[in-house]
């Protein structure tokens, strides 16, 4: 499902937590969310899901209004809190949740076998959702979000409370659903947005501050990249002066790493800069031993964005 | 309507799953049972007469505080604890959750009194009972419980605290029981016959006297509805 958020303002009180937000999402995208505690992430959600009705803008499905047409049982959505009947067992809690969004009756033992099997809640699955763990609670609350197979899903921060392997095993799970379907994830880990998402945007203080790949940004929000080379032949004279001259190489800085000296080159040349760094070694005749691009963090990239000055 | 079924039966089974239920039930079935049979001057073996007349007398009592403990926590847990947030992001309408909540309560009520058709039928052993009388005073206690449970069903949609919904369901309740009655015996003219319309015991001691009249079903009917209109506008409003 194509997603299109046009404007979305939302207020509470005299706060504005989501101050004019656009952005479109294609079919099969996986978008990550990012942005501090307080940006507005989990109320933008809420609206996609058609939970809060914005004071102003549209959400559209595939270029219909969600004013015009019920797209809830298209959406899945795990909410940031996940909350949960703790009184139900778990099985009964995936039929209801099924049952509520239009699933057939005849489809949903299936349906339900298939969530279990998914989300890892095979030994936990004849207890009452009061009794389970967190990590456990949060795989039930994954559960009822795709019970039903929607077109897109919505996850407030779905990571949280999993164990390591667990989180490996959900991240692989969303690039699965992800292929065929629309994902919105937020989440402050970003390795995690690296590791599974297509996109990223970045909200702060309700307002859209970045919306890029998270090579993109790392390029937009620094615009120069580093290499670091370290090369046999010659002296280091006439290496630093040779590397110097090559024109996308803006700085040259000696580095001592582990009792051996290495160039850190600051460039903007992309991938054009180390193929000349290599041609110029082979036109010497020096021996290139080592050369790393260095990439500028994430974590300095959301900084940079989203650091009050 | 499917919907409203599938919130109704979730709550039912979720009512009956904790042991506080039937505490509430015995509540319920001892104090009416007590004061029908061994209490107060109109008890049925001081009177040697077999009727129900004390037992719906007292039933409308011991309904009124049943109910509101009964619906206290229906929607009042489901916005505390967010879950109204899942609800309603699936494909459910909020007036489905409200009536499918109101469903359910007259549920819970049903097999209350069913219940006590144990009396019913020990008074019947004891001589011949009016039938048409017992019906219609069941027909009452069914019509008080859905004005009750609408009732109910509000408080429980203004309130993320149990007791507080409970508290306002029953303060709502005397407003209707005795306020609306007392006023209106001061109150003349178009105010006195408003306020007299409003008394829930007047509908209520009619349809006992054996006539189901349409205008107090009536009454009975848009108070429930008034309820559950009004939670469906809180449950719009808080979310
Ligand atoms: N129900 C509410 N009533 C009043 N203010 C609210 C409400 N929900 C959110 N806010 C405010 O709106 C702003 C945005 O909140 P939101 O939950 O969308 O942030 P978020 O980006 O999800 O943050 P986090 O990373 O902490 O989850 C915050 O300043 C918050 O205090
Ligand atoms: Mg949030």
């Amino acid at each position: 499902m194509q997603v299109q958020i046009r404007n979305l303002v939302k207020s509470y009180g005299e706060q504005r937590a989501v101050d004019g937000i656009s952005f479109e999402i294609r079919r099969g995208e996986i978008v990550g969310f990012l942005g501090p505690n307080g940006a507005g992430k989990t109320t933008t959600m809420k609206i996609i899901t058609g939970y809060l009705k914005p004071d102003a803008g549209e959400v559209r499905f595939d270029g219909v209004s969600s004013m015009e047409r019920d797209f809830r049982h298209k959406i899945g959505y795990l909410p940031e809190t996940n909350p949960l009947y703790t009184d139900m067992p778990v099985i009964d809690y995936l039929k209801l949740s099924a049952r509520l969004q239009d699933v057939p009756e005849s489809e949903i033992p299936a349906r339900v076998r298939k969530m279990i099997e998914v989300c890892g809640l095979g030994d936990e699955k004849h207890k009452t959702i009061g009794e389970l763990s967190k990590g456990y609670r949060q795989r039930v609350g994954l559960a009822q979000a795709i019970i039903h197979d929607p077109e897109l899903l919505i996850l407030d921060e779905p990571t949280s409370g999993l164990d390591p392997n667990q989180i490996v095993e959900i991240r692989q799970l969303i690039r699965e659903i992800g292929k065929t379907k629309t994902v919105i994830l937020s989440t402050h880990i970003l390795p995690e947005v690296e590791a599974t998402c297509d996109r990223i945007i970045i909200i702060h203080r309700g307002k859209l501050v970045a919306d890029s790949t998270a090579g993109d940004l790392r390029r937009q929000a620094e615009g120069k990249s580093l290499l670091t080379v370290r090369i046999e032949g010659g002296t280091s004279e006439e290496q630093r002066s040779a590397l110097g001259r090559i024109s996308s190489v803006q700085g040259v800085e000696s580095v001592m790493e582990g009792g051996v000296q290495k160039w850190k080159l600051e460039h903007e040349g992309g991938d054009d800069t180390a193929a000349e760094v290599f041609d110029l070694c082979v036109q010497r005749g020096w021996k290139l031993l080592e050369m790393v691009p260095q990439q500028q963090k994430l974590e300095d990239v959301f900084r940079a964005l989203t650091m009050e000055n | 309507m499917k919907k409203v079924w599938i919130i109704a039966r979730r709550e039912v089974e979720s009512y009956f799953s904790s042991l506080a239920a039937y505490v509430l039930l015995v509540l319920f079935l001892g104090f009416t049972g007590f004061f029908t049979w061994l209490r107060g001057n109109g008890d049925i073996f001081f009177r040697k007469q077999a009727d129900l007349e004390v037992f719906f007398a007292i039933a409308m009592w011991t309904l009124f505080f049943f109910i509101p403990a009964v619906t206290m926590r229906m929607l009042a847990e489901e916005r505390r604890s967010g879950t109204i947030e899942m609800l309603l992001t699936k494909k459910v309408q909020t007036w489905q959750v409200v009536v499918g909540k109101f469903l359910a309560t007259m549920l819970i009520v049903a097999a209350a009194l069913l219940l006590t058709l144990i009396y019913y039928y020990s008074v019947s052993r004891l001589g011949n009972i009016d039938h048409g009388a017992t019906i219609s005073g069941y027909i009452g206690l069914l019509l008080l419980s859905a004005a009750y449970a609408g009732i109910g069903i509000f408080a429980s949609s203004i309130s993320k605290n149990q007791i507080v919904a409970f508290l306002i369901a029953i303060s709502i309740g005397i407003l209707f029981q005795f306020i609306a009655g007392i006023l209106a015996s001061d109150a003349t003219g178009v105010v006195g016959d408003l306020l007299a319309y409003l008394d829930i015991n007047r509908h209520y001691q009619n349809i006992q006297r054996g006539v189901v009249d349409t205008r107090d079903v009536l009454y009975f009917l848009s108070l429930a509805a008034m309820g559950l209109l009004w939670a469906d506008y809180f449950i719009e409003r808080k979310k």
